[in-house]
């Protein structure tokens, strides 16, 4: 493995050809995942996408900065709001998505500042809590901001959302591209595959930056790194203000895919798997993050397809309800990886120690 | 007058109802540093497997006295869960003890995922109703009423916490487990068995889970497998509060936090002429949280440890 | 070298052939996306689509329990349709409750080509789930989505058998300001789609009733403690309390409501009529009211019947929307019958032509797929027990 990397990084010829296989299996993934599994496949990606986005997100304020955020959910759902109440019939605002798209991840990066410069001076669990509390404030606002004055129109949602469309191009249509026909959730996973690349790449050029650095050195110590001359107020701001500008981007992508949004989609719940992603992965490390969100959000649909099989082979019928069991399995596959692997299952090589209780 | 005075006593029940369950979080929390997310679980445990303990006796001899019921349940329950406690302490918890900080975290929502499952698969997926053995008649106090239960579940509360302060000031066993807060390695150093230390604490934390579990279910008649989830936020709510780590933190947060959330619910309405209600009580508890932990960031009565990230 | 060449063609062939097998559906892209389904070898799937895990699972499992009822009913009546003997199949589907869980639950329902889907249960995933099944052609028949938006959006395979909000709210009101003649009335919800949009219509016909609504108040779908909001409202001196929202919540809250001294009449919607309400309140059940769209089980043909087997086979009472569950199921085997097919696309206009008495009483829909407005029972719990009190008529829209 080292190995391949070490000869990807020094013989550029290996390095483009290894980049042209990754890009043609990226982009026959949702015609290889149709044809063995059916559409539905390409929806459970599709959702894996916007998933490793929101990880992405909260990797930056939990894995470079260190910042424990139990309340990231609540910037998905800025961002899924704003769409919806930006390009539907609840206010007969129609917004162009290119539009929306910018719009979402400031108002969302807002949001970051603004919770985030209460909390400048908590740390660990502390911050977990508080993060955890906003996260819930917001969450019960939406699901109450229909009186006195219609703002969310409340539990029951914003139905009607526009589907994103290129130019004249919806994607919620199928349409065809120099001979090949695209459906609609194709369409969705290139556009999110794309985002999804842009949101690496980003991530990427800050981990290697100058704020990415100060990340990390107030994850490793803030009082040493404000005697170094770093403002640690700015970059914690900034950490939080990027981390929630992602989550408003996913978000804003989730609401005109589904086409309705309403509170429910932005429970803790959905908190905490994202944050199980990141950590699961093995945070700050990029590609482990990327593996954490491909896995939790596949893992899960994968047991519905293979639990009565699997049943049925070892005791020839079935014994247990699946739906019961899944979440069982669930909870113990993140017992399990956690014990064999308490870094995350790819954690970054040089940083396999992060955040060690000072003990 | 007397709404207001209801309004208290409500405050103070539910308050009592979470310092129950908070107890087991600042207990942990105290000796060990860690957010055990999965004590609302036991609590759960130790709800349903009282209710079943009961159901049978009732059964079998209906005309029991409830004291003996609710004994006979509790000596089920505790080491049922004590057991568990142990369990998920060994299991998920003692090896991670030195790993990166969140990865006993994340075991945590697993072995809560776990428990919640294997309740679901063992009680059903319906709410458990708690069988009618104690009168459901309420005393007036100043025009207010409070049932017997409430009654004892307030008691409880103070009982409990009373114990628990003796147990870690007066005893050689809290001696250890004062020395393990500390500082575990030189508690280890010293001749103190850490190991033994925090499983006794686990142990003593989910014995309390099974008191509080029963204590809430009877109080609202109900149990499910999902119960755990909101109350064990709400007492870590209420224990970060009060000063995580602090045994009197854990009451004082809980009883706050109780009678914010009844005030609250109560006159959020009249004190900003209608434009908020009684659905923002959730959203009040958090803010008077937030506001406590911006001002006073180690909660009310908490020793100074937000430095410890 | 050689092998990296060789890896690239065999990526680049799988490409072109996923292409290739891409290209199938791609000519009907444009006009209604309606696969021919429904093998006609026999066996037909019917999808379930409910939460089956997590805090609502006890009622999704109930819907599961009756929609199994029936169609093991109907594997024991050899049915045949164009001279096939049909063998039914349940596809259960855990949708935990969740929007973005439903689409990805409705397309996996939709891959397996089933016949038609019982569900969602709550209008969160009924309504995302819902432009799925159009585009595939299946007809949904939801149990128990009462939020008017999910036939509201002009597609022809939406339908449900409970009443809507609007259908449901207005009986209430009417009432409790006509029959029971209260002057102040509070309502309490639970702030889900169901509770708010129930308890909003009840307070609108309150108001044109004459009514005088005192006080909103608000609970969540988690919470076990009413006390606060109670202690308001006994302040107040209501003369019936509304609640709009299920079991677990009206349980405890008539319990509470009998500690804190309160001598107001509660009454609530279809979410509450159940044997669990009972259980779970105790003594303080006595006296509480429900409206319940239909007739009394016990009244309709094989209504009594189907509780006495549903409490053989499972071992439970019915929860709730289990009946709805079993006339879904029969909805579309009629449908069928009298279509000749089990194919979607020839049965799906019959479904709207639905005219059959089921466990929950006559059902037909309207143009949009609700169910036509029916007669309303209002139950009241006399002895431990729900007893039909009163069937009022369905009000005009």
């Amino acid at each position: 493995m080292n190995n391949f990397y070490n000869k990807i990084k020094s013989d550029k010829r290996s390095a483009w050809v290894a980049f042209a296989l990754l890009g043609i299996m990226l982009a026959a993934a949702p015609y290889l995942a149709a044809a063995t599994g059916g559409p539905s496949w390409v929806r459970i990606i599709d959702f894996a996408l916007l998933y490793i986005m929101l990880a992405l997100g909260l990797n930056i304020v939990v894995g470079f900065a260190g910042l424990l955020d139990l309340g990231y959910i609540a910037f998905y759902a800025v961002g899924a709001y704003l769409y919806a109440l930006l390009a539907s019939p609840h206010f007969n605002i129609h917004l162009p998505f290119w539009a929306l798209l910018p719009i979402g991840a400031a108002v969302a990066g807002l949001f970051g500042v603004l919770l985030g410069a209460p909390t400048l001076r908590l740390r660990g669990d502390y911050l977990a809590i508080v993060t955890l509390g906003f996260g819930e404030i917001i969450r019960i606002f939406l699901n109450n901001l229909n009186a006195p004055v219609n703002i969310t129109n409340g539990p029951q949602g914003v139905n009607g959302i526009d589907p994103i469309s290129l130019g004249s191009m919806s994607l919620a249509k199928a349409n065809s591209l120099a001979g090949i026909a695209v459906p609609s959730l194709h369409q969705y996973y290139y556009l999110f595959l794309a985002l999804t690349l842009l949101i690496i790449f980003t991530t990427l050029r800050l981990q290697d930056s100058r704020i990415g650095r100060a990340w990390v050195a107030i994850r490793e110590d803030e009082v040493a790194a404000k005697s170094m001359g770093i403002n640690t107020r700015n970059v914690k701001l900034l950490a939080f203000a990027m981390g929630a500008s992602f989550g408003g981007v996913a978000g804003g992508l989730f609401a005109g895919f589904q086409g309705f949004v309403s509170p429910e989609s932005f429970g803790l719940m959905e908190s905490v798997m994202v944050l199980c992603m990141v950590v699961l992965g093995g945070m700050g490390h990029i590609p482990g993050v990327i593996l954490g969100g491909i896995l939790l959000a596949t893992l899960p649909e994968l047991l519905r397809y293979i639990i009565v099989p699997i049943q049925q082979y070892f005791f020839g019928k079935v014994i247990v309800d699946p739906e019961s069991v899944r979440m069982l399995i669930f909870g113990l596959a993140l017992i399990v990886v956690m014990l064999y692997r308490p870094a995350g299952l790819w954690p970054s090589p040089t940083r396999k120690r992060e955040l060690v209780e000072e003990a | 007058m007397d709404i207001f005075l209801q309004q208290i006593v409500n405050g103070l029940v539910l308050g009592s109802v979470y310092a129950l369950v908070a107890l087991g979080y600042t207990m942990v929390y105290g000796i060990m540093g860690l957010i055990n997310f999965a004590h609302g679980e036991v609590v759960m445990i130790g709800a349903l497997v009282s209710i079943t303990v009961m159901q049978i006796f009732f059964a079998g001899a209906p005309g029991l006295s409830p004291v003996l019921l609710v004994l006979g349940a509790l000596v089920v329950a505790i080491p049922v869960c004590m057991a568990i406690g142990y369990t998920i302490e060994r299991v998920a918890y003692r090896p991670l003890r030195h790993a990166p900080r969140l990865a006993p975290l994340i075991t945590a929502i697993g072995v809560s995922i776990v428990l919640q499952n294997l309740a679901m698969m063992i009680w059903g997926r319906g709410y458990i109703s708690f069988p009618a053995i104690f009168p459901s008649g309420s005393y007036d106090i100043f025009g207010a009423r409070i049932t017997a239960v409430q009654i004892a579940i307030v008691v409880m509360a103070v009982v409990i916490m009373v114990a628990l302060l003796t147990l870690v000031n007066k005893t050689k066993m809290g001696r250890a487990m004062r020395a393990t807060a500390e500082n575990p390695s030189v508690a280890g150093l010293m001749g103190v068995n850490i190991n033994a230390v925090i499983s006794f604490t686990f142990i003593i934390g989910s014995a309390l889970a099974a008191i509080a579990g029963m204590m809430v279910s009877a109080n609202y008649g109900i149990a499910h497998y999902f119960m755990g989830f909101m109350l064990g936020l709400k007492a870590f709510t209420a224990a970060v509060l009060g000063g995580i780590g602090n045994l009197k933190g854990a009451v004082l947060g809980g009883l706050l936090l109780g009678l914010i959330e009844s005030l609250g619910a109560g006159y959020i309405g009249q004190l900003t002429g209608g434009f908020l209600g009684s659905h923002y009580q959730d959203v009040f508890a958090f803010f008077v949280l937030i506001l406590v932990l911006i001002f006073k960031p180690s909660g009310l009565i908490g020793e100074r440890v937000s430095e410890r990230a | 070298m050689k092998l990296r060449h060789t890896g690239l063609l065999i990526i680049s062939a799988l490409v072109l052939a996923a292409c290739g097998k891409g290209e199938a559906p791609a000519p009907k892209a444009d006009a209604p996306k309606v696969t021919p389904v429904a093998a006609q070898a026999g066996v037909i799937k019917i999808g379930l689509a409910a939460p089956l895990t997590g805090p609502q699972a006890h009622i999704g499992q109930d819907i599961k329990n009756g929609t199994q009822l029936a169609i093991d009913d109907a594997n024991a009546a050899n049915i045949e349709i164009g001279g096939v003997k049909l063998k039914f199949e349940l596809l259960a589907e855990d949708d935990e409750a969740n929007p973005k869980t439903a689409t990805v639950v409705a397309q996996k329902l939709a891959d397996a080509k089933v016949a038609g889907v019982v569900g969602h249960f709550n209008s969160g995933a009924s309504i995302p789930a819902s432009r799925i099944y159009s585009d595939a052609g299946i007809p949904q028949i939801s149990p128990s989505s009462t939020s008017p938006t999910y036939t509201n959006q002009g597609y022809k395979t939406t339908f449900r058998l409970v009443a809507n909000d609007s259908q449901q709210g207005p009986a209430i009101g009417n009432y409790v300001v006509k029959k029971l003649g209260a002057k102040k009335i509070a309502i309490i919800d639970d702030r889900t789609a169901y509770g708010q949009g129930l308890a909003d219509e009840v307070e609108k016909t309150i108001k044109a009733a004459g009514g005088e609504v005192v006080k909103r108040e608000f609970t969540t779908d988690k919470a076990t403690d009413f006390t606060a909001i109670l202690t308001t409202l006994k302040g107040l001196k209501p003369d019936v309390i509304m609640f709009g929202g299920i079991d677990p919540q009206a349980g405890p809250m008539a319990k509470q409501m009998k500690s804190l001294g309160i001598n107001a009449k509660f009454i609530g919607g279809d979410g509450w009529q159940t044997p669990n309400f009972i259980k779970l309140a105790g003594d303080a059940a006595e006296g509480g009211l429900a409206s319940v769209p239909g007739l009394p089980k016990d009244q309709m043909p094989g209504g009594k019947d189907f509780l006495a087997r549903f409490k053989a086979k499972y071992n439970v009472e019915v929860e709730l929307f289990a009946p709805f569950g079993y006339d879904a199921v029969n909805v579309f085997i009629d449908a069928m019958k009298r279509a000749g097919s089990t194919d979607p696309v020839k049965f799906l206009p019959e479904v709207g032509k639905t005219k059959i008495n089921g466990i929950i009483g006559p059902i037909a829909f309207d143009d949009k797929g609700d169910i036509k407005d029916g007669p309303i029972t209002i139950f009241a719990v006399k002895g431990g027990k729900w007893e039909p009190l009163e069937i009022v008529g369905g009000p005009a829209k």
